[in-house]
Order: C-alpha cells, then sequence, then structure tokens
C-alpha cells in the first residue's frame, strides 16, 4: 500500500494551529545557557522554529546542537534561559508535552532481540495517540523486516526503525538528532528520502547535522551553531547568497602563490582565502575568473599542481564565518 | 482508540520476557545449573555405607596378633607396614591411624581428624576385647534413614534460595544496565512512558520466571530426592515472594547507577559472594564463630534459606518463620526506596 504522501497524514492540531494562529512557534528558546562543570556547551543560544517547518542545526561535533535539542526535549536541565515548546513549559506541561513531541537521540540501542515490529509497538503503547505501528514502519519503508529481530539490522535500517519508533505517535513536532551520521552514502541517501516525504508532509522537524548537504537538501531554513551559539540563520539559498557569490574556486601552484592583492583584482573575486597548501576564491562566475587566474600564473611563472572548481555551499558558509571547516570540528 | 496496541505495562513486561526467553544461556542459568548443581551435590553427597577405615599395623613383634584382633571388626581395614611407610600413608592421609605394637601399645595420629579420632576407638576397643576385655552393658545400634536429615534435603532449600538469589539479582540488574548503556533508558525517559511502570514491569516479569524456576528446583528434589514437603505450599510461596523482593530491590540498587555491565558485575558479586559463603547454602552457618552470628542472620540469603528449611523439612508455620519474613521485607522495602532516589536514567 504505497500512497503517494507515504502514508502520511498532517495531523489535525497542526492544520488547526497552523491557521487560527499563523505567528504562533512550535519553539521558542531564548538565551539557553547549558553549563557541565567548566565547559560551556550552549551559551546563550536564541531559536524560533515555526510551524510546519524543517528546520536544521547545522555545526561541527561538539558545537552544542546535542545538548540543545536534549535542553528543548526536557531531557537536560537549562541553567539559564527560556524554553516555550508548543507553547507550554516542561516545568508545567511535562506529561503532556512528552505526548506530543516524537524523538530520535543519538547511539539509541534498541533491545536486540526484540522484533522490529514489537520495538513500534511498545513505543506506540506509551502513546495515546498515534497511528498503528505498521503504518509507521511503512513510511520508513522497513514493513518487510518487521518480524526481524532488531540485531539483525543494518544501520540504516537501525537509523529507519528509530525514526518510525519516533513518528509512530504522529507528533506535532518532531526531534532528529544526527540522523544519517555514521551511515554510508546509500543508507543516508534512502534517509533522505523518507525525511523529505516528512518535509512534504508540512510537519514539524528539528534536525541537527554536521553534514552541509543535508542540511542544505531537507531544511527550510537552517541555524549555523558554533560554540554553543546561533552564528547564522536563514535559508539555505540565503545564506549561501550572503557570501556575495556562489562559486568556489580553489587552487595550488608549485611555488608561492600570488599576492593576495593580485588574486583580489581579478574579475568576479569576491573574497581571497589561503588554506593548507593552497588559497581558495569566492566568485561570481568561475567562466570568467579561471581563465584570467591561469593568465595571471602564467605571467608569474608559477606551475598550477590543483585546480578545482565548486557551488558554495553552506560549508563554504561556515568557513567563511569561523575559519574552520565543518569536519575539522 | 483502535490502533492502539494495549497497556504500556504488558508491553514492557513482555518486553523483559522475550528478552529472556530469547536468551538460550540465560535459560541455562535459570533453569538447568541449579538442577545440575543439586544433581552433582546430591550424587556426591548420598548416603551410603559408611566406609571402612584404614589403620596400618607397624610390623614387629606382636603384629600379627594385632592385625588379626583389628581385623574381626567390620568398620576397620587393616594392613601391616614397615615404620617408614606406614608414617607415610599417615602423614598422607591414606591411613586413618598406625598402631605401633608392644608391650604397651601406641596410637599414631592426629587428633584434629575425626576419621582419626573414631579409629582410635575401634581400634581400641577392638585390641581391648582382643585381650580379654568383657563389656559390662549390653548396647544395640538402631540406625535411621529417615527423609529430612540427609545433606540433599538440606541441600535444596539452599539452592533454591541461591537462585533466586541470583537469577533475581542478575536478571533485574543486567537488564536495567544494559539498557541504560544502550541509552535506551534515556530514550524511554523522552516518551511518556511512567517510570513506576518500567520498574514494575522488571519485577513482574520476574516473578513470571520465578514461579517457573522454583518449580522446577523443588520439583526436582522433590522427586529425584524425595526431599520432603512438610510444611504449606502456600506458607514456601510467601517465603519466595519476600525473598524474590528482598534480591530484586538489592539487584535495583547495585544497577541503579552502574553505567556499564562490567560495572555492574563486579559490584553484583561483592553483594553476592558473602551470601555465597556465609548464607548456608552448602553448609549451615552455625560453623561461624558465634560472635558473627547476629550478622549472618540479617542477611537475606540466611532468612531464605532458613525459612524454607523450616517450612520444609521442619513443617513450621508462620509465627516460626514470621522473623525471616520480616529481614527480606525489610530488605526489599529499604533498596527499593533508596535505588528509586538514586536511580540514573542516563
Amino acid at each position: 500500500m504505497h500512497r503517494p504522501d507515504g502514508g502520511l497524514r498532517r495531523p489535525a492540531a497542526i492544520r488547526l494551529i497552523a491557521t487560527a494562529m499563523p505567528d504562533t512557534s512550535a519553539i521558542r528558546c531564548h538565551g539557553l545557557v547549558k553549563r557541565y562543570g567548566d565547559v560551556v556547551a550552549v551559551d546563550g543560544l536564541d531559536l524560533d522554529v515555526r510551524f510546519g517547518e524543517c528546520f536544521g542545526l547545522l555545526g561541527p561535533n561538539g558545537a552544542g546542537k546535542t545538548t540543545t535539542v536534549e535542553v528543548l526535549q526536557g531531557i537536560l536541565p537549562a541553567d539559564a534561559g527560556d524554553v516555550q515548546i508548543l507553547g507550554r513549559t516542561w516545568g508545567d506541561h511535562e506529561h503532556e508535552l512528552r505526548q506530543r513531541i516524537g524523538t530520535q537521540l543519538q547511539e539509541t540501542r534498541f533491545p536486540e532481540k526484540l522484533t522490529v515490529l514489537e520495538t513500534t509497538r511498545l513505543f506506540r503503547s506509551f502513546y495515546r495517540h498515534g497511528m498503528p505501528a505498521e503504518r509507521a514502519l511503512g513510511i520508513v519503508e522497513l514493513e518487510e523486516k518487521k518480524k526481524a529481530w532488531v540485531k539483525n539490522l543494518s544501520g540504516g535500517q537501525r537509523q529507519r526503525l528509530a525514526l518510525a519508533v519516533a513518528l509512530v505517535s504522529e507528533p506535532e513536532l518532531l526531534f532528529l538528532d544526527e540522523p544519517t551520521s555514521g551511515l554510508d552514502p546509500q543508507a543516508r541517501r534512502q534517509l533522505w528520502d523518507v525525511l523529505g516525504t516528512l518535509r512534504a508532509a508540512g510537519r514539524t522537524v528539528v534536525l541537527t547535522t554536521h553534514y552541509m548537504d543535508e542540511a542544505e537538501r531537507l531544511c527550510d531554513r537552517v541555524a549555523v551553531v558554533d560554540h554553543g551559539r546561533v552564528i547564522a540563520l536563514g535559508t539555505p539559498r540565503e545564506l549561501i547568497a550572503s557570501l556575495g557569490a556562489e562559486h568556489v574556486v580553489e587552487f595550488a601552484v608549485g611555488g608561492d602563490p600570488p599576492a593576495p592583492e593580485h588574486l583580489r583584482a581579478l574579475p568576479g573575486v569576491r573574497e581571497v582565502r589561503p588554506e593548507d597548501g593552497g588559497v581558495r576564491l569566492t566568485v561570481a562566475q568561475p567562466h570568467t575568473t579561471v581563465p584570467a587566474l591561469l593568465a595571471l600564473l602564467g605571467r608569474e611563472g608559477a606551475e598550477l599542481t590543483r585546480l578545482a572548481t565548486h557551488h558554495a555551499t553552506l560549508e563554504d558558509v561556515f568557513l567563511r564565518l569561523t575559519g574552520r571547516s565543518l569536519r575539522d570540528g | 482508540m483502535a490502533d492502539h496496541p494495549g497497556p504500556p505495562l504488558v508491553h514492557l513486561t513482555l518486553w523483559r520476557l522475550r528478552e529472556l526467553t530469547r536468551e538460550p544461556e540465560a535459560l541455562f542459568w535459570v533453569f538447568a545449573f541449579p538442577i545440575l548443581l543439586a544433581l552433582a551435590l546430591g550424587v556426591a553427597f548420598r548416603n551410603r555405607a559408611p566406609q571402612a577405615l584404614s589403620v596400618a599395623v607397624q610390623a614387629g613383634p606382636g603384629a600379627d596378633s594385632a592385625v588379626s584382633a583389628l581385623a574381626a571388626v567390620p568398620e576397620l581395614r587393616v594392613v601391616k607396614l614397615d615404620s617408614l611407610e606406614a608414617y607415610q600413608r599417615l602423614r598422607s592421609g591414606r591411613v586413618a591411624l598406625v598402631v605401633i605394637p608392644g608391650p604397651w601399645v601406641t596410637f599414631q595420629f592426629d587428633s584434629t581428624r575425626s576419621e582419626s579420632r573414631l579409629a582410635r576407638l575401634e581400634a581400641d576397643a577392638a585390641l581391648q576385647r582382643g585381650a580379654g576385655r568383657h563389656d559390662l552393658i549390653v548396647i544395640r545400634d538402631a540406625l535411621i534413614t529417615e527423609p529430612g536429615s540427609r545433606y540433599i534435603d538440606f541441600l535444596i532449600p539452599g539452592l533454591l534460595g541461591l537462585n533466586i538469589m541470583s537469577t533475581g539479582m542478575w536478571g533485574i540488574g543486567f537488564g536495567i544496565v544494559r539498557t541504560r548503556s544502550a541509552k535506551l533508558l534515556r530514550r524511554l525517559q523522552a516518551s511518556p512512558m511512567r517510570r513506576s511502570q518500567f520498574l514494575l514491569s522488571q519485577a513482574l516479569a520476574r516473578l513470571a520466571f520465578l514461579v517457573l524456576e522454583v518449580v522446577s528446583v523443588l520439583g526436582f528434589g522433590v522427586v529425584a530426592f524425595g526431599v520432603p514437603v512438610r510444611g504449606s505450599l502456600v506458607l514456601v510461596a510467601v517465603i519466595v515472594l519476600a525473598g524474590a523482593l528482598a534480591f530484586s530491590g538489592l539487584g535495583l540498587l547495585v544497577a541503579s547507577r552502574a553505567q556499564t555491565v562490567e560495572g555492574v558485575s563486579g559490584l553484583m558479586n561483592v553483594v553476592m559472594v558473602p551470601m555465597w559463603v556465609f548464607s548456608g547454602v552448602f553448609f549451615s552457618w552455625a560453623h561461624f564463630p558465634d560472635a558473627i552470628h547476629p550478622l549472618i542472620r540479617a542477611l537475606p540469603l540466611t532468612a531464605l534459606n532458613d525459612g524454607l528449611r523450616a517450612v520444609l523439612l521442619d513443617g513450621a508455620g508462620m509465627p516460626a518463620v514470621a522473623g525471616f519474613l520480616g529481614i527480606m521485607l525489610a530488605w526489599g522495602i529499604a533498596t527499593f526506596v533508596v535505588s528509586v532516589r538514586i536511580f540514573r536514567w542516563s
């Protein structure tokens, strides 16, 4: 039974709230602080997640993303700041909120000797409302494995099970913490397809990731997080546009590279940044910059050892903002 | 709600039961191990004709008459040896006593060995009688082999207690720590699951197994060795339940903060090994010095073993075992209250 929307219904409560109160936020978080001893994991973080959007927290490992979503989910207490989830606070409405949110945490290992269906039913039994376990498994394309023990699932299948368990209560708000971390490319793409259907169905999702391609592909809006703070916020397109140019040219030469002021004078170059063993140019149009660059190198007698161009990505945005790459942490 | 699969408590309990029944090793330790242990010990210590005591007579004048006098006693097995060989056998325990004949007879033996003291009495009587002593009173032996007084009768209730302790503590402690180290407790904490139901489901699953394991161990003792059940089975069940409660609480306490399975294993042993030794599983705790008897009696396994023995072997009623029940309930309640306070969900 394959329906075009993957069997998803938009929860009635969301439709109502979305139409009746268009300004209401699913999450409002202001000045959030969380410390572990002397280490400040979250350092005055502000967030505003709207109903029906897929919101991404993008940042390197250790940026404070997981701590942030765990505080938002009422698993960790905050040291300071205000958090409102679905217009409620954890202190006053914990049990109600637990019924209304769904979650997938990092590193959860479900019982090895339960089947996929038994696991999903177990979690379904905690919620008053929701969908049949089989339907949740259908959404994540795990129906064929419903009688398999969790122990015999691949990494990608385990992540999809975690997603089914998060979806089975038809949550109004869904938290996904690094949903594709550690998966091979094929399993990631498969999970992206599932997450794409959730987004298309208008579910409110908060997603953390350190993969910029994941954030670009899945999220309506992205908050770039570093050292426990939001350092940039917007749609992926807006963030990339903030670089002032949409392409990146990277090159390396045998000897010393040309002086930065010469490079900056090349047509279409917005920014010059030396990096490990080469130079990185942010440019408007590679087809005008690259021939000029080659001519410059020819005049200076420099031998080109590497040349690559790509569309600017969120990775480039992060690099521009922090001087570090996402993968370096 | 047609979509709802049923009460969470049922699903949580089923989870534990499935985990246990799908783990063949767990089934072995719960059911097969205690039965095999009872079988092995029951066979090793079965009642049999008393073994003949070996006595050596040192070669020399008068040795032959001593040998013939001693050989008349059925409980003694006599050999004639030269003095070096006799001494070596005595030292290595192969003979219980060396008789050195002569103008006066010398008995060479180790007075701390009970079989040597017994051999000395037998040899003394035989030699005196051989020399013409007459007994002044007539003594007749009346032998008993009544069920209830054999070693196996002592052992089966002890093994039952031991099993209730180890499956209770391992079952609860291991399960919880494994769930915690899989970050599953944290995931459950993020759901609307009621925490009390989680803890209750652990106890319920435990109870289902308890019934099976008690029936199998006790049933084995009754069928294979004729161990008596003199008191009421209802009272046995009450004692078993109280014991299970005490050890579930202890298991919960031990598991309440441990992060790894290795960590909890160490703690389990710290708690359980003293009870293996002191609580009268394989031999009576009365052998330990009087000074520590009050401590031993306060242990939950001592209370469980003594309670089971009182009801099964002596047919004791409620008043006689109320003290044991009290000790076990106190352990159960105290450990549960402390555990719930210090329990870590992540």
